[in-house]
C-alpha cells in the first residue's frame, strides 16, 4: 500500500525538485556563460583606416577564443555627451571588457568606470589610468621616424605634405617625428601641415591633399583615415604614406609604404587576462618592438639602397638602438629642446605641444 | 600663394562645390513645392554607394550615374509616400530617411571598401581644351559638374519663366488655393521630391566617382546637411544656392590652401570655421540689403496637405 502523502510534503518536494531543475541549466549557463566585450569606435568600420584596424582586431579575438567570447561594437560614436551614454550603456548591458578606442572618450570612459568598478576598461591613445581603466597607445612615431627618412630621400622638392586632423600630442609627435628624420638626409626639408579638423572626411582630406601638392609638396603623408589624400597623390603623380592600413589599392604607384595598426595581439592578451582573473590597470605603450605597429612592403618607388638603410632604422628602433627623439633637436624659434644625446621621455612625448624646426604648422 | 596656383584652386574650388550644388538645387526644388526633405544626406549616400557599386560591377561610370539617379529617385519616393500619402511628419521622417540611407549604403557598400576605381573622366575637347587658362577652366571638367550649373539654369529658367513652375511655386505658397482652382497638390509635389532625389543621387555619384573615386563608409560627411542650410541661407533662390555653394567651397579651399602656404598665425580651428561663416555672412548680408525681394520659405513649406472637401 502506498503511504499516503501529505499534501504539504508534495508541494515542498515539488518545488524543491523544480528548484534543482531550475538551477541546473542555470549553473550549466553560467559556468558557460560567453565573455561579453564591448568596443567604442569614433569611426564607421569600413573607413579603411583607423576603426577598420581596431575592428580587425576585435574580429581577431572572437577568432581566437569562439564561444567563450562575445564580442558587441558601437560605430560612429562622436567624442562627447554621447560617448558616455554608448558606453554605459555597453556596461550596463554586461560587457566586462570595453575598449573605448579614440582619444576624446577619456573623460566619458574615467566617469563611466567610477560608476561600474567590476567592469574593465580600455582606453586607446589615452594617458589617464583607474583602478578598472587602463590604457593602450602605439608608438606610431617609431613608423614616422622610418616614413620621415624615406620621404627626405625621395622628395625633390624638400616639401613634404602632412594632412593632420586635430593638435593633439599623438598628432604633433608624428609630424615632428617625420620632420626630424626627414631633415637627418635633407636639411633643408619642410614638413608643412594642414589641419583639417576631422578624423575622418575624405573629400577634405584630398582637398588638402591637392592644396599641398599645388603648392610644391611632392610627398603625402597623413595622420586621417581615409585613403584620399594617397588618392589625390596618385592622380598626381606624386608619392605618399598609407595610414592606418595598406592602401595600395589606391595607390599602387605612389604607396611608399604605410603604418599598419596591429591590435589583434594586445586584444587578445587583455581578453585572456580578464578570462584568468588577472586583468590589472596597466599603461602600455609598444611599438615595432613588440607588433603593436608594422610597416607595408616597399612601394616600387622606393629604390634598393634606401630600402635597406630604412630597414636599418627600423632594426634599430626594435633593438633599442636607436630612439627616433634623440638630441640634439631644436624646436621652430630655433632653441635647442633636447640636447645632444639626450632623449626625450614618455612623458615629454605625452605632452608635446610643440614643433621642431623645419615644421610649417 | 602664387599667381600660378589661382587656376589649380578654382579647379580644386569647382570640384567642392558641385557635389553641395547637386544636392541643394534639387532640394531647393522639393522645398519650393512646400515639401521639406531632411533626408539629403541618407539620398546621397544611397547615390554614391549605388554609382560605385555599379560602375564597379558593370564598369560604365554612366551606367553608374544613371543608377544613382534611380538610387536618388528610389529613396525619395519612399519618403514621398510616407508624407504625401500616409501625410507622416516630414521632418521626422526625412530624418528617418538620412539614418537609412547612411545605415542601408554601408549594408550595400561594405563589400565594395578597399576597391578602387578610376576617376569619372574629364571631358576633353580636341581644340578648347588645350587653350592655356580657359581650356581646363571651362572645358575640363567631368560631366557632373556642368550638369550642376546646366541644372541651375533649367531650374531657375523652369520655376521663373514656365507654367509649370509657376504651378509649382503656387503649390508650394498656398495649396489650397491651388487645389480649388483644379492642381493635382500631391502629384506635382510627388515629381519635386523625386526631383530632389534624382539630385541627390547625382551628387553622391559625383563624391563616389569623381571628387574621391572610392567608397567608404559616410563619405558624405555632412555635405547633405550643409546642402539644405544653403537652400535656406540663398532664400530659395536658385541663382544664390549657385552663389552659396561656390563660397563655401571656395572658402573651404582657400583656407586649405592657406593653411599649406604656412605663416598665417590663425589657429587651424579658425580656419576651419571660416567657410560656414563665410557663407552665412554674405548670404544673410545679400538678403538684408536692396535685393531684398521675398526672403520667406514658401508659405507651406512642411505642411502637409489635406484638402477641406
Amino acid at each position: 500500500m502506498i503511504r499516503p502523502i501529505h499534501r504539504r510534503t508534495f508541494l515542498a518536494g515539488s518545488a524543491a525538485a523544480g528548484l534543482t531543475l531550475a538551477s541546473g541549466p542555470f549553473n550549466a549557463a553560467r559556468a558557460a556563460d560567453p565573455l561579453k566585450i564591448g568596443f567604442v569606435y569614433v569611426g564607421p568600420i569600413g573607413d579603411f583606416g583607423w576603426t577598420h584596424g581596431h575592428d580587425l582586431g576585435r574580429k581577431a579575438v572572437e577568432q581566437k577564443f569562439g564561444d567563450k567570447v562575445k564580442t558587441t561594437y558601437v560605430e560612429n560614436v562622436a567624442e562627447g555627451p554621447d560617448a558616455e551614454r554608448v558606453i554605459r550603456k555597453l556596461a550596463a548591458d554586461g560587457n566586462k571588457l570595453i575598449f573605448t578606442t579614440s582619444f576624446g572618450y577619456m573623460e566619458p570612459t574615467l566617469k563611466v568606470a567610477k560608476t561600474f568598478p567590476n567592469v574593465f576598461f580600455e582606453h586607446a591613445t589615452g594617458f589617464k589610468t583607474a583602478p578598472n581603466v587602463s590604457v593602450y597607445n602605439s608608438r606610431f612615431y617609431e613608423g614616422r621616424a622610418v616614413v620621415g627618412h624615406l620621404a627626405g630621400s625621395l622628395t625633390k622638392t624638400g616639401k613634404i605634405g602632412y594632412i593632420a586632423s586635430v593638435p593633439i600630442p599623438e598628432v604633433v609627435m608624428g609630424i615632428n617625428a617625420t620632420a626630424i628624420w626627414a631633415r637627418k638626409v635633407r636639411p633643408d626639408a619642410e614638413v608643412k601641415v594642414v589641419w583639417i579638423n576631422s578624423w575622418y572626411d575624405p573629400g577634405k582630406e584630398g582637398d588638402a591633399a591637392k592644396a599641398l601638392i599645388d603648392q610644391g609638396v611632392d610627398i603625402i603623408t597623413q595622420h586621417t583615415d581615409s585613403p584620399a589624400p594617397l588618392q589625390i597623390a596618385e592622380q598626381r603623380g606624386v608619392l605618399g604614406v598609407g595610414q592606418a592600413s595598406d592602401m595600395k589599392a589606391f595607390a599602387p604607384k605612389a604607396q611608399l609604404t604605410a603604418i599598419i595598426d596591429e591590435w589583434g595581439p594586445y586584444y587578445i592578451e587583455r581578453t585572456q587576462a580578464v578570462l584568468d582573473g588577472a586583468w590589472k590597470t596597466s599603461d602600455t605603450w609598444h611599438g615595432l618592438k613588440e607588433g603593436f605597429l608594422t610597416m607595408a612592403p616597399y612601394g616600387e618607388a622606393v629604390p634598393e639602397a634606401l630600402r635597406t638603410s630604412a630597414d636599418a632604422i627600423k632594426t634599430g628602433i626594435i633593438d633599442g638602438s636607436i630612439h627616433p627623439f634623440t638630441g640634439p633637436i631644436k624646436d621652430q624659434k630655433g632653441e635647442v629642446k633636447v640636447a645632444d644625446g639626450a632623449k626625450l621621455s614618455d612623458g615629454d612625448l605625452l605632452g608635446m605641444n610643440w614643433y621642431v624646426e623645419g615644421v610649417s604648422a | 600663394m602664387t599667381a600660378e596656383m589661382i587656376l589649380p584652386m578654382i579647379l580644386t574650388v569647382i570640384a567642392a562645390a558641385t557635389p553641395l550644388l547637386l544636392a541643394a538645387i534639387g532640394e531647393l526644388v522639393t522645398e519650393k513645392a512646400g515639401v521639406l526633405n531632411l533626408g539629403v544626406e541618407g539620398m546621397m549616400l544611397a547615390g554614391a554607394v549605388i554609382a560605385f557599386a555599379t560602375t564597379v560591377g558593370t564598369g560604365s561610370a554612366t551606367l553608374g550615374i544613371l543608377a544613382a539617379m534611380v538610387a536618388g529617385i528610389a529613396m525619395s519616393l519612399a519618403f514621398g509616400i510616407l508624407t504625401l500619402t500616409l501625410m507622416a511628419n516630414q521632418v521626422a521622417t526625412g530624418l528617418a530617411l538620412t539614418i537609412f540611407g547612411i545605415g542601408l549604403s554601408s549594408l550595400i557598400g561594405s563589400g565594395y571598401i578597399g576597391t578602387p576605381v578610376s576617376k569619372l573622366a574629364s571631358l576633353s575637347i580636341p581644340g578648347l581644351s588645350d587653350l592655356p587658362v580657359i581650356g581646363p577652366l571651362l572645358f575640363g571638367h567631368d560631366v557632373l559638374v556642368y550638369a550642376s550649373v546646366l541644372l541651375t539654369v533649367g531650374v531657375a529658367w523652369f520655376l521663373k519663366s514656365t507654367r509649370r513652375g509657376l504651378v509649382l511655386r503656387a503649390v508650394g505658397e498656398s495649396d489650397l488655393s491651388a487645389h480649388s482652382i483644379g492642381y493635382d497638390v500631391i502629384r506635382v509635389r510627388y515629381f519635386a521630391v523625386m526631383f530632389g532625389g534624382l539630385c541627390s543621387g547625382l551628387a553622391g555619384a559625383y563624391l563616389s566617382l569623381s571628387y574621391t573615386p572610392m567608397w567608404v563608409e559616410g563619405m558624405t560627411a555632412g555635405r547633405g546637411w550643409i546642402a539644405l542650410a544653403l537652400v535656406a541661407f540663398a532664400s530659395w533662390r536658385p541663382w544664390r544656392v549657385l552663389g552659396g555653394a561656390y563660397i563655401f567651397g571656395g572658402v573651404t579651399i582657400l583656407q586649405l590652401y592657406l593653411q599649406g602656404a604656412g605663416g598665417i598665425g590663425i589657429p587651424s580651428q579658425v580656419m576651419n570655421m571660416l567657410p560656414y561663416l563665410a557663407t552665412i555672412i554674405v548670404l544673410t548680408v545679400i538678403s538684408a540689403g536692396p535685393w531684398r525681394g521675398r526672403l520667406d520659405a514658401p508659405a507651406c513649406l512642411g505642411k502637409p496637405f489635406r484638402p477641406a472637401s
